[in-house]
């Protein structure tokens, strides 16, 4: 589904992503670790196509299809779902209002009419219902002055709502709750299917407890310095990541 | 297209107007230049009592005395007021009984707008005087009106037809002397709207006025007086668009509400005067006097979306003069390219337990300036007076400006005043989010606009709220890219 080749990418001249190979299957999840400032956010906002970045080499292909030229809008059109790490607020525009928005834009795209506003009312419903979230919510203005783990759920929600065939995780699990980390993981769990793919990106193994990747990879200046099973996740936690800076790996 | 600071300028250049063209009826228009022979003639012209043409002499008396203000926040060539011609109305004199009768070219303007009158009628209770150039050519819905005893047509009809009720209030909110433009159009007023609701009637329907201004180099002094007798209600709607012109045009209305014991009455406006072009030539110099006054449990409540116009000065006011009486101010206003508006409110408060709220919500872009400017008063005998106000500045990209000019004045201890204000910026992460979800720069500007201005929009009767909201959109939409 994903495939991502020798991938450089930098921001404002200085390099971030230094060569990034990875391929992700329908029906995986994929989980990439790494200290801060690895670049992890960064392979997620240039995968999404924020053009602050500059790739500099190489591609990132979805379907066999390059989507280097293709805007940010025209990749969610495609199926790339990214959860921010931070979501922002839109005053004034409720959550119900935006996912309509949202939906009903990537129909468009796609050649399709509007969603009925019973079908609307439905998909709402469930939902909403799958992620424990209270009907009320749909109507506060988006993310604003939501806490952390509302702005995080409402993110899984929006998810849930647009139906991505791959979605990228952002540091979901910061900010959350024990909790609030199952609801989320929940409903990760719940929406994945044979035909979807999730990049979950954590800092902790704790997240993986909940949601088990088939491959964790770890990040290190911008590479992808070594791969496993969950296995290696666990590795991580009990021996950290100092063990993995490339020249020890050599 | 994703967004980037630059592509947010470029984005934000104004599509072209959309209502730019020019209906070519053969008018009857004054040669230019203001003296007191061309204030007798418009007398005249309308067919109007004595006292009706002193009263204006008398106002163009004071304003030859008068020097233009220099206090708002903006900046423009001064009018050449001997360069205007202050008379002009369509050729077609005699009032229509169905539309049928009406020139057809004037219904396919009214088309193009998107405001048929074929539309306007379907559109349940809207009962729509159209001013076109200064003289109302059709008017619908009369007869409901009538049979609750409301009284809604031209001015120059009603001081024909309720000379008493047009000399009894005229004047007594926007006096001749209250300012250089409210004395000009005291003068020279062609013509505008007036309306009278009887005590305890409820106006079974939105009264709307379309306005337009029409001929090159023509200003347009518009007259609007309502009257809410006691314990009535009235919801009364100003819409306004105009053709694109290369030259300025003066807009100098004057309009007058008064709301006697327990009456309410509710003014909306959104108006869409031609801004000028993107590099800043010509538009509409929109001067306006709004003006209410309410008496014991009376209430005044102003909305207005304001997207139009090179420079906008305007206050709309509350004079809370009786006991428990109520004064709001709902506004959007947005500025483009180089668009100035200068514009807000004063809530005058003299009664006992006088409310006011005043919400303001501007939006600046391109290259222009916004600018609130609000007085409240609390008078020394205005016991347990209130007022909120909240403005809130809402800027894209890095050349243009927004500021606020509060101004609190209170006189009795007793009186409660807040302020807040914010300002914010669309941000390049709102935008990208939004993209990311698949919706693209241009609507999620249009989605934070309207996000920001929801809580003015939701004060404007349904069938308004549609039209500003696109207009909003229109005003900020570029080509993407």
């Amino acid at each position: 589904m994903l495939k991502i080749t020798n991938l450089h990418a930098n921001i404002e001249g200085k390099e971030i992503l230094n060569g990034i190979n990875l391929t992700v299957n329908a029906g995986e999840v994929h989980a990439i670790m790494g200290p801060n400032g690895s670049g992890k956010s960064t392979l997620a906002s240039v995968i999404a196509g924020k053009e602050e970045f500059e790739v500099t080499q190489g591609e990132i292909t979805m379907d066999n299809e390059s989507l280097e030229e293709l805007s940010p809008e025209e990749r969610a059109h495609k199926g790339v779902f990214l959860s921010f790490q931070y979501p922002v607020e839109i005053p004034g525009v409720s959550v119900t209002n935006f996912v309509k928005t949202a939906i009903n834009e990537s129909r468009k795209a796609q050649g399709l009419e509007e969603m009925s506003a019973k079908e609307m009312l439905q998909l709402l419903r469930e939902k909403s219902e799958l992620l424990g979230i209270d009907r009320k919510f749909l109507s506060r203005s988006l993310n604003e002055g939501f806490s952390g783990g509302e702005k995080k759920r409402n993110e899984i929600f929006q998810m849930a709502m647009l139906e991505p065939k791959l979605a990228i995780l952002d540091e979901t699990d910061s900010g959350l709750d024990i909790d609030a980390l199952r609801v989320v993981a929940n409903g990760v769990n719940t929406l994945k299917s044979k035909d979807n793919a999730v990049i979950l990106i954590t800092h902790y193994q704790r997240l993986l407890e909940y949601i088990v990747p088939d491959f964790v990879h770890v990040l290190y200046n911008g590479k992808i310095v070594k791969s496993g099973t969950k296995e290696l996740a666990l590795e991580l936690e009990e021996k950290g990541y100092d063990w993995l800076k490339p020249e020890t790996v050599i | 297209m994703a967004y980037t600071e630059e592509e947010l300028k470029k984005e934000l250049e104004t599509k072209e107007y959309e209502y730019g063209f020019y209906t070519d009826i053969e008018s009857d228009t004054f040669p230019k230049g203001l003296n007191e022979e061309v204030v007798i003639a418009i007398s005249k012209k309308k067919e109007e009592p004595e006292w009706m043409t002193l009263w204006r002499l008398k106002a163009f008396k004071i304003w030859k005395e008068m020097v233009e203000p220099e206090w708002p926040n903006v900046k423009y060539e001064k009018p050449d007021f001997q360069d205007i011609s202050y008379y002009s109305a369509p050729n077609v004199k005699p009032k229509y009984d169905s539309l049928d009768e009406v020139d057809p070219e004037l219904l396919d303007t009214f088309n193009r707008l998107g405001i048929s009158l074929e539309e306007q009628k379907k559109l349940a209770g809207v009962a729509v005087d159209i001013v076109m150039d200064s003289v109302s050519v059709a008017t619908t819905f009369k007869e409901t009106l009538a049979e609750k005893g409301i009284i809604f047509c031209s001015i120059s009809d009603a001081i024909k037809n309720h000379p008493e009720l047009v000399k009894k209030y005229i004047g007594t909110v926007v006096p001749q002397t209250d300012n250089f433009y409210a004395a000009l159009n005291s003068a020279v007023f062609s013509d505008g709207s007036f309306c009278y609701i009887p005590k305890g009637v409820r106006c079974p329907m939105e009264l709307s006025t379309y306005f337009r201004i029409n001929q090159a180099g023509t200003g347009q002094f518009e007259r609007t007086l309502v009257v809410a007798d006691e314990d009535s209600y009235v919801s009364y709607l100003e819409g306004c668009t105009a053709p694109s012109r290369d030259e300025n045009q003066l807009h100098a209305a004057v309009v007058e509400l008064i709301a006697l014991d327990g009456a309410e009455i509710k003014y909306s406006t959104v108006q869409n005067w031609f801004p000028g072009t993107k590099e800043g030539k010509g538009g509409v110099f929109n001067f306006v006097t709004k003006r209410g006054i309410c008496e014991k449990n009376a209430k005044i409540s102003w909305t207005q979306v304001e997207t139009g116009s090179a420079v906008t000065w305007k206050y709309p006011s509350c004079i809370l003069k009786g006991d428990n009486s109520i004064g709001e101010f709902y506004s959007v206003a947005v500025t483009n390219n180089h668009q100035q508006a200068d514009t807000g409110t004063k809530m005058i408060h003299l009664g006992k337990n006088t409310k006011s709220t005043i919400i303001s919500k501007g939006i600046s872009a391109g290259h222009s300036q916004n600018s609130y400017r609000g007085l409240v008063q609390v008078g020394s005998r205005a016991e347990n007076a209130r007022n909120f106000s909240q403005c809130d500045s809402l800027l894209m990209g890095n050349d243009c400006g927004a500021h606020a000019f509060p101004y609190i004045e209170a006189k009795n201890k007793s009186a409660m005043i807040e302020h807040e204000a914010t300002t914010s910026k669309i941000g390049e992460d709102q935008i990208f989010y939004c993209n990311q979800r698949g919706i693209d720069t241009e609507k999620a500007i249009a989605l934070i606009v309207n996000g920001f201005s929801k809580e003015v929009l939701n004060k404007l009767p349904m069938e308004f709220a549609a039209e500003a909201q696109k207009l909003l959109e229109i005003s900020l939409e570029g080509s993407v890219g």
